[in-house]
């Protein structure tokens, strides 16, 4: 066996041991960042959950019966009066 | 010492050689019987110890009312589920456990015995999430939580009929939530994934079924519209002691509904105890003999067929009209002679009856069903009736006399207003629709002349001379008709009255239409008395609401207190004033 292919087997085989790392290297990669985004995907799922909430909340505080009873009891408003509206056509 | 040269040491050397051989090939034997005849078994096994497939779930997609309000939206909740065999496996624990789900010691251990022939039990469904926690923490073995979602109506009881309801696995049972359960629901989808030993998901091998999301949905309702006319609906049904009542408002130009609403109700967010009659639709699945408010369409069949002007006069002396089966119809006043437009304004039984029976029962029976009656209003909601029109053949005379007047004929309070949306649309009728912006197409059911005639003899109706007069709003013009009619049972008329009133604001171009039924009020039953004091009430509010430019103003840019000679609800009615709004419209004797 010449020297030639002999130096070639061996700059093969550092190769062949250089991608199998990278290829370990990149998939250990991918499984973090794959991680990475679920973890990201269940806190916007999360997030989107407490927004509902929230909607939900705001509605109830909204609800026209409540805001009737605050307006009419505790703030004592009326609505007008059709004499007390004047129309201004523009 | 002497080597001892052996003496068959070829037979040795092929006896060592054959058992490696032998060995060898065994061992090729096995690993082609562990790499190919039984990969498979293998290859499955393996990958139940890494693979795993899950399933996405997708929320259900939040309806929203015309105004970007929420009207029903799912939030998660969590499902405590067991697997009973382990459960009882610890049973040290059930007391903790028992506790911890508020659950009785014994029920649970019965219904973990029951099914521990099963691997899965739910023990408590729709938890808060924080609570669902907190029991997990207790670490008892075979139990495990899982997400699920739960829908909230915090419109809840205003809402309620319109969008029904779904059930605990979050399925459309009734009401919109049924008609776009497809739309709402979405998919889950499901993916595989490796799963690495601490459980955590480390790479998405594949997606099995892609996860569709449910979709939102708006509305064509109106939250504040909606609340108003449930509000004064409920105030009327109190003060009248009447059972049960509908008011459905439609947007005139696009037939879409604003509001729809029915009492009694019940509250969506609570599953049980619910009367089920209270849980039905009345203003689309009842149906109720429309009484006077029919005779609108009578005379625009009589206007089509040329026999009638509006100022045609008619003699309705002496106040009855005996048909051929010797029944009789009645005007509560003889008022002698009418012309046509009278006839609505009084609304006059007998005028109607006379008029009817001018017309072809093939005309009038074809001017009614062009209008929608017998049909279903193509709504989409589930459970519409189509109400009963029957067939031209099987009108004699006294059928025809009476179906002119309201009589003998059935149709759904949404029907009602629809027809009264045709008129309003210079006679193009359109199916309604519950969802914001999707407008049905229009066909011409009477000619825009007719439409017209009759939106202004509906007008006379909200005069002082008129049934309506209590359903005037101040600075708007209004047409409508009241209407009265008794409740049918077991194939008579028994005295129970159902009070109606449709009507349309602004009369001068008509932006809502609304009808408003009230069934079986004690006391004062005219439509004119109970039904239209409604509608003007929540038009008054839904006009404010909807920016509507008043058409009835007499003093435009007046500083003085009143606001002109204008007709108003609350006006001071004469004696004579009360017996006219005291009108029977339609009320056989």
């Amino acid at each position: 066996m010449s020297l030639r292919v002999v130096a070639a087997m061996v700059i093969l085989l550092g190769a062949v041991i250089a991608s199998a790392i990278g290829v370990v290297y990149s998939i250990q990669e991918s499984r973090e960042l794959f991680v990475e985004l679920t973890r990201l995907n269940t806190e916007r799922d999360e997030f989107n959950f407490e927004f509902g909430r929230l909607q939900l909340e705001q509605a109830t505080w909204a609800e026209n019966n409540r805001i009737e009873q605050i307006a009419r009891g505790r703030l004592g408003l009326v609505s007008p009066n059709p004499a007390d509206t004047v129309v201004v056509r523009r | 010492m002497k080597r001892v040269k052996p003496a068959n040491i070829r037979a040795r050397l092929y006896v060592v050689a054959m058992m490696l051989a032998l060995t060898s090939s065994a061992l090729v034997v096995r690993a082609v019987d562990l790499q190919v005849v039984r990969k498979d078994f293998y290859q499955e096994q393996g990958d139940q110890r890494f693979l795993r497939d899950i399933p996405i779930a997708v929320s259900r997609g939040t309806i929203f009312d015309r105004n970007g309000e929420p009207l029903a939206v799912s939030t998660p909740v969590d499902s405590i589920w067991a697997n009973p065999i382990d459960v009882l496996g610890a049973a040290d624990r059930l007391p903790e456990l028992a506790k911890a789900l508020g659950l009785d010691e014994d029920d649970l251990k019965q219904k973990l015995v029951q099914r521990s022939d099963k691997e899965f039990v739910y023990l408590k469904r729709h938890l808060n999430p924080d609570d669902a926690k907190a029991i997990l923490k207790l670490e008892i073995p075979g139990v495990a939580s899982e997400r699920e979602f739960r829908r909230y109506y915090p419109s809840g009881e205003v809402m309620a009929h319109v969008l029904g309801f779904t059930n605990i696995d979050d399925r459309g049972q009734e009401g919109l939530e049924l008609a776009f359960d497809d739309w709402l629901a979405g998919k889950p989808g499901m993916k595989r994934v490796i799963r690495d030993l601490h459980g955590q998901v480390v790479e998405n091998v594949e997606l099995l079924r892609e996860a569709q999301p449910g979709r939102d949905l708006t509305l064509s309702i109106d939250r504040r519209i909606q609340y108003l006319a449930y509000r004064e609906l409920l105030a009327a049904l109190q003060e009248h002691h009447a059972t049960s009542g509908s008011m459905v408002i439609l947007d005139a130009p696009t037939g879409e509904v604003l509001a729809m609403v029915n009492a009694p109700s019940f509250n969506p967010n609570s599953r049980n105890g619910a009367d089920p009659s209270f849980r039905r639709n009345r203003a689309v699945t009842d149906v109720v003999e429309p009484g006077s408010t029919i005779k609108a369409f009578t005379i625009s069949a009589a206007l089509e067929s040329g026999k009638w002007k509006p100022h045609s006069p008619i003699d309705t002396t002496p106040g009855t009209l005996t048909l051929a089966d010797g029944r009789v119809i009645r005007d509560v006043h003889n008022k002698g002679m009418l012309d046509v437009t009278g006839v609505i304004t009084h609304s006059s039984n007998v005028g109607a009856a006379k008029i009817g029976l001018t017309l072809t029962r093939d005309h009038m029976y074809d001017v009614d069903h062009r209008f929608g009656f017998g049909e279903v209003s193509g709504s989409g909601f589930p459970g519409e009736s189509p109400g009963l029109l029957p067939i031209a053949k099987m009108w004699g005379p006294v059928e025809q006399a009476t179906i002119a007047y309201g009589y003998g004929l059935n149709v759904t309070p949404l029907q009602l207003v629809n027809a009264y949306t045709a008129i309003a649309n210079d006679g193009r009728l359109r199916s309604p629709t519950f969802v914001k912006g999707a407008q049905n197409p229009d066909t011409a059911v009477i000619d825009p002349e007719i439409a017209a005639n009759i939106k202004r003899m509906l007008e006379t109706v909200v005069t002082p001379e008129g049934s309506g007069l209590k359903a005037a709003i101040t600075n708007y013009r209004v047409a409508g008709k009241t209407g009265t009619s008794r409740a049918a049972s077991g194939g008579g008329y028994d005295n129970r009255h159902i009070s109606l009133f449709v009507g349309m604001v602004p009369a001068s171009k008509p932006r809502l239409v609304g009808v408003v039924v009230i069934h079986d009020p004690q006391g004062a039953y005219y439509g004119g008395l109970v039904s239209a004091p409604v509608f003007s009430k929540v038009m008054d509010g839904a006009l404010r609401l909807l920016d509507v430019p008043p058409d009835n103003v007499k003093n435009w840019y007046t500083g003085s207190p009143q606001g002109g000679p204008t007709i108003d609800a609350k006006m001071p009615v004469s004696d004579d004033n009360v017996e006219m709004s005291n009108y029977a419209e339609g009320v056989p004797p």
